[in-house]
């Protein structure tokens, strides 16, 4: 029986306290798409998308209906697009690029994931010719978003990829730069990324993926933040199991929008995934939840802590809420999407080396990060290998999304409009590890990956 | 199959009829009514069983969204299953 507290506490929820499905993700195999022939490969691609996706947005117009909750991003992630264009040059993956971008106009969503790679240990030559192409593709293109993985815990760090991915980053910058360098917020790079997350931009379908599957991350934030102002002055158990109640109940309704939308469009339900994904509003902010702990201000010292209880707690209420849980699950710290994050490293709270530290106890890594426009390749080439050392060493996620935001310097801020929010210019430290990283080649996997 | 109907806003003569005379065109059955009135605020919480219901669901809440508006209120409708899912284990 209904309890009016409980619906009470629901309605409150959705309506004061933003909760939301931050995204409905359907995964599409491209695989049979490929060919040798890029016009007839660009054709098999569209018609497989806008066949499968075809009734994702209506069918998620009437769930958000049903169920009185915000789905904000319907979305699609396609097969790692290298694996399907072996033999083809930049120029034909631009052409696939658009493909893409096409059927994403057609179907109605927001955003499509997958023109990536996965180059941990090397790169074919169509790994190769598809990341040169990359800069080219997102300046093209609106919709398409690339992720790259390079490195794994079971491979090591592939190097000779980070130092391309740094140029590609450089590249898309600058050919984006009217747009204060936005491509580069379509680009990820990731180690041990996840074949079935459903966010964007790092989005894709992963080869051991079936031909279709629906993925849902679910939001909260202010859920969570609320919740932990309520249970007030209390210990720090008790405030790790209030985020923990907190996060089953949001996660419960993800599980129930998955298996909706996975029997309404007869594909199958892949996974739900646990995020606290925070939106420039206020009061949906993962920094917001922090100071609600006790922090003075996100990025001081206890910020690492604190992110390691929120990260833990909601992985543990969540995970018994959902038949299946995947994608990236935990925290998110976007710094143009989080009011709270932007505040704080305005003020100085937060520096890119705290946030490299808080990655460690979460579930991304530096996340749209906009950084001087002049910061060498080299510089940032360092920053990704130290990001995804961190993922390799720990046996998890990392991932790295910077903007060296073209023309612009510390203390300047770009504003990208909507959920990409506005990302103050952060300073990075200019001493060069150019010899360290144009050493090339591939860092061995660690020894705690010899589990056989 | 059963919905809740929450109606809040400022009180005024006929709001109870009005939701129930919509519902009641829907072919839709109230089952529970809970409401409370604090200063001249107005809120109530409808339970309402919608195997009856004579058009697609979405159209129903559209319509009820709609009546909130023409009368100040917020009205919002949604399935129990969202109440159940997270509250029920």
């Amino acid at each position: 029986m209904l309890n009016i507290s409980d619906i009470i506490e629901t309605i409150n929820m959705i309506r004061e306290e933003n909760l939301d499905i931050r995204t409905v993700t359907m995964g599409i195999s491209l695989i049979d798409c490929a060919g040798d022939d890029v016009k007839s490969v660009c054709s098999r691609i569209y018609d497989k998308i806008t066949k499968n996706a075809e009734r994702l947005v209506p069918v998620c117009n009437d769930i958000e209906k049903q169920y009185g909750i915000p789905i904000v991003n319907r979305r699609v992630a396609v097969t790692p697009v290298s694996l399907i264009g072996g033999r083809f040059s930049p120029d034909d993956y631009i052409k696939i690029a658009h493909t893409l971008d096409e059927a994403a106009d057609a179907v109605g969503i927001n955003f499509i994931g997958g023109y990536g790679a996965l180059v941990q240990k090397g790169c074919t030559k169509g790994d190769d010719a598809l990341i040169e192409s990359i800069p080219y593709a997102l300046a093209e293109t609106g919709k398409v978003c690339s992720s790259v993985n390079v490195a794994s815990t079971k491979a090591g760090i592939n190097v000779d990829a980070i130092r391309k991915m740094g140029e590609v980053i450089k590249k898309t910058a600058e050919l984006t730069a009217g747009e204060g360098s936005f491509g580069c917020a379509k680009i990820v790079v990731f180690a041990n990324v996840p074949e079935d997350n459903p966010f964007m931009a790092g989005a894709f379908h992963g080869v051991s993926e079936p031909e279709t599957a629906i993925n849902v991350g679910v939001s909260g934030p202010g859920t969570v933040a609320s919740a932990i102002r309520r249970a007030g002055n209390c210990g720090l158990t008790e405030l790790a199991e209030t985020v923990k109640r907190t996060a089953f109940k949001i996660t419960r309704v993800g599980q129930l929008v998955a298996s909706e939308a996975s029997t309404r469009l007869g594909v199958p339900s892949g996974i739900v995934d646990l995020s606290l994904a925070p939106t420039p509003a206020v009061g949906d902010s993962v920094a917001v939840i922090l100071e609600n702990m006790g922090l003075e201000r996100c990025g001081c010292p206890g910020t690492t802590a604190a992110l390691a209880l929120l990260n833990d707690a909601v992985k543990k209420g969540g995970v018994m809420a959902s038949s299946h849980v995947g994608g990236l699950s935990g925290a998110f710290i976007p710094v143009s999407e989080d009011a709270g994050m932007i505040a704080a490293a305005k003020s100085g709270a937060l520096t890119l080396e705290k946030l490299e530290a808080m990655t460690a106890v979460c579930s991304v890594g530096l996340d749209m990060i906009a950084i001087p426009g002049d910061t060498d390749v080299y510089t940032i080439c360092g920053i990704i290998a130290d990001e995804i050392s961190i993922g390799v060493a720990n046996t998890k996620t990392t991932a790295v999304r910077l903007i060296p935001a073209v023309g612009r310097k510390v203390g300047d801020e770009i504003n990208f409009g909507g959920l990409f929010g506005s990302a103050p210019v952060m300073s990075v430290n200019r001493l060069s590890p150019e010899g360290f990283i144009s050493r090339g080649g591939r860092i061995p996997a660690p020894i705690h990956s010899l589990k056989n | 199959m059963k919905a809740v109907i929450t109606v809040t806003g400022k009180d005024s003569v006929g709001i109870i009829a009005s939701v129930a005379e919509n519902c009641s065109k829907a072919g839709v059955n109230i089952i529970d009514i809970s409401q409370s009135v604090m200063k001249e605020y107005f809120a109530m919480i409808m339970l309402v069983d919608i195997d009856g219901l004579n058009t697609e669901f979405g159209e129903f809440v559209d319509r009820m969204t709609r009546l909130g508006r023409e009368h100040g209120l917020v009205i919002s409708t949604m399935h129990e299953d969202i109440f159940n899912s997270m509250h029920h284990i």
